[in-house]
């Protein structure tokens, strides 16, 4: 396992002062180690436990921080074969292209569409659903709907991609079918560009709202059955009820979530638009996360791909603290 | 480990005191609710039961009816094609490999890393903590993460779809939770008696912490099971695809399959394949996905519940 070789050097550090105490059993060492020091060196103490974190700490070193080390390629004009260290630095280049394209504004634009839409029909969905669960008095009928609705999330995009795919065809898909069968005409759902958002929303609350609605119903749970009886002797009635009571209980998950899903308005995921984009409907589906792929993999073009990487990275994480500082302000939790 | 913060919460029967009498109004809401609640459950569920009834289905059935999902007759004609083509069945069988070897290499890593850092003593635990969390909110991103895999020249090989993805620093959150949920005393009563950290690890916590680590082995079998973005990075021959590769170019590229059109004599509408290789693409998640549920909803509440 080619994995196991950075780990090699820093393992040696980790373990200082291999003395003649190796010879002898760990935990007799131990022993032995602490009375000869009286308090002995907390890392050779505990240098089990150092060496159990160590395999995850090379993890971590080699597929997390090597790449975002490697981020400095996007001010390089980045050569596999001259590597890192040997090619030309360029500076800002490949940001100053990118701001001066017109991609860069069709890809702002098309991500931020996408995330406008997502935070106004997705993001409130798991909250109606969990509210509307909680009002379930039949303990098998919630459970059984709750078994249904998250099923989705367990399969890959592609699955659900394909799934869609089949039945929103224009040649014998099921949707197109019934349209037909109406009297309608065939609608181009995969192809055309006035559909491509509708359908990436609509999938993705297909797929997440039933396991969103998790977080809230464990929040909804938590909330002091007094306070619907008070609240019920005072004659408020079952709306005003979840408005006064449940909704301000589940506020601060409310205000995670939203946090969450403001740090990821940048980054929509790859995987989803990748496989609903075509030639047909690019225009309004390539987003900064595919085109890190088209320019970068399928181009070629690994600076500049990095550059736009970057780019996205840097603004997701300046929103994300953003917007938790400012849930701070107001007096919630926040996440980080 | 089931004593977490998650479940340490009393379960509560549906509030009791609501409705007792209850009027006209709310039993019409109660009414209109499950209608919603049905029609959601719906709306989830039919793309499934219309695939499979669909793959189940005659062609000609396909073409007269607008919307199979109970087919008037039965036939395994799909499936007996796809599983005849050597394509689909070495897809599967790459996806088994990386999913068995992958949960195993990512339990072993996430374990070890999360009871480490779960020690409340361990120097260093901060500064680690932090480098891990910080992976979540910013990444070096695709193309400098695909250099890094290239020089380590796993480009190809099945180890790109796991070593890359090994641990995921969301699942060793909530396991280094668990971890610290266990007692300190029941530990030290094992050094007590001789136990090494290790031993200690092994020994006691491990054993304490089986439903936990099931969850986490679940959550991570998933997703190599789902892997595709690591695969059309990572993998270039055909013969290494895992299924959710093979899918997409039967389904939506419309191709992979073409390779092997003489498997068996007869070759079924392209339609009917379609939804039979969605299906078997599907079916190990549709047959574990009642066991393993409620694993799943516990482990999800322990990463969003504070403390």
């Amino acid at each position: 396992m080619p994995m196991l070789t950075p780990s090699a050097p820093s393992s040696a550090s980790a373990v200082p002062a291999a003395g003649p105490a190796d010879a002898v059993p760990p935990g007799l060492a131990k022993d032995l180690d602490q009375r000869r020091k009286g308090s002995a060196n907390p890392l050779w103490k505990h240098r089990a436990l150092y060496l159990m974190i160590l395999p995850g700490i090379a993890y971590f070193l080699v597929f997390k921080y090597l790449p975002m080390g490697g981020l400095v390629i996007a001010f390089q004009n980045y050569l596999p074969f001259l590597g890192f260290t040997g090619s030309e630095w360029v500076g800002l280049d490949h940001f100053v292209r990118l701001f001066s394209e017109d991609t860069f504004f069709l890809l702002l634009r098309n991500t931020l569409v996408i995330s406008a839409l997502m935070l106004l029909f997705a993001f409130p969905m798991p909250i109606v659903l969990a509210l509307l669960l909680n009002e379930v008095r039949t303990k098998v009928l919630k459970k059984t709907v709750q078994t249904i609705v998250y099923l989705p999330h367990f399969m890959s995009w592609v699955i659900i991609v394909s799934i869609f795919y089949v039945m929103l065809s224009i040649d014998g898909g099921s949707i197109n079918n019934l349209i037909v069968a109406a009297g309608g005409e065939p609608v181009r759902f995969l192809t055309d560009p006035d559909w491509l958002r509708p359908m990436y929303v609509f999938q993705e609350i297909w797929r997440a709202t039933g396991w969103g609605t998790i977080v809230y119903l464990a929040a909804i749970t938590s909330v002091d059955e007094q306070l619907y009886e008070a609240a019920e002797l005072d004659g408020a009635g079952r709306l005003r009820q979840t408005w006064h009571i449940t909704l301000p209980a589940i506020r601060p998950a409310i205000i995670i979530m939203l946090i969450l899903s403001i740090g990821d308005i940048m980054e929509l995921g790859f995987e989803h638009m990748f496989l609903v984009m075509n030639s047909l409907n690019r225009e309004v589906a390539e987003i900064f996360d595919t085109y890190v792929y088209t320019a970068g993999i399928q181009n070629g073009q690994l600076s500049y791909a990095s550059a736009v990487g970057l780019f996205k990275g840097l603004v997701g994480l300046v929103l994300v603290m953003l917007a938790n500082r400012l849930a701070k302000k107001f007096g919630e939790e926040g996440v980080y | 480990m089931s004593t977490t913060t998650a479940t340490r919460r009393p379960s509560r029967e549906p509030r009791p005191g609501r409705g007792r009498r209850p009027s006209p109004g709310r039993r019409a809401f109660q009414v209109i609710n499950v209608v919603v609640l049905g029609g959601f459950a719906l709306i989830c569920l039919i793309p499934f039961l219309n695939i499979i009834g669909s793959s189940l289905a005659t062609p000609g059935e396909l073409t007269r009816r607008a919307f199979v999902i109970i087919p008037e007759t039965f036939t395994l004609d799909a499936y007996r094609y796809v599983l005849s083509t050597p394509t689909v069945a070495r897809a599967m069988g790459v996806s088994a490999f990386v999913t068995i070897v992958g949960t195993f290499v990512s339990l072993l890593l996430t374990s070890l890393m999360a009871y480490g850092l779960s020690k409340r003593y361990l120097r260093g635990r901060r500064t680690i903590n932090f480098l891990v969390v910080f992976t979540m909110l910013f990444s070096g991103g695709m193309i400098p993460t695909f250099i890094v895999v290239k020089e380590l020249g796993l480009i190809d090989s099945l180890w790109s779809l796991i070593l890359p993805v090994a641990i995921n620093a969301f699942n060793l959150v909530i396991m280094r939770s668990f971890f610290q949920a266990i007692p300190d005393s029941l530990e030290e009563a094992a050094r007590i008696d001789g136990c090494s950290d290790l031993g200690v690890f092994v020994r006691i916590v491990l054993p304490l912490s089986l439903a936990s680590i099931a969850t986490i082995g679940l959550f991570y079998a998933v997703s190599y099971w789902n892997t595709y973005q690591s695969a059309i990075l990572y993998i270039n021959s055909s013969e290494k695809w895992p299924v959710q590769i093979l899918l997409r170019q039967i389904v939506i590229v419309a191709t992979g399959l073409n390779a092997d059109a003489n498997a068996v004599d007869v070759v079924p509408p392209a339609q009917s394949i379609k939804m039979a290789v969605i299906v078997v693409a599907t079916l190990p998640m549709l047959i574990l996905y009642p066991f393993i549920q409620k694993y799943f909803v516990k482990g999800a509440l322990v990463g969003s519940v504070k403390g």
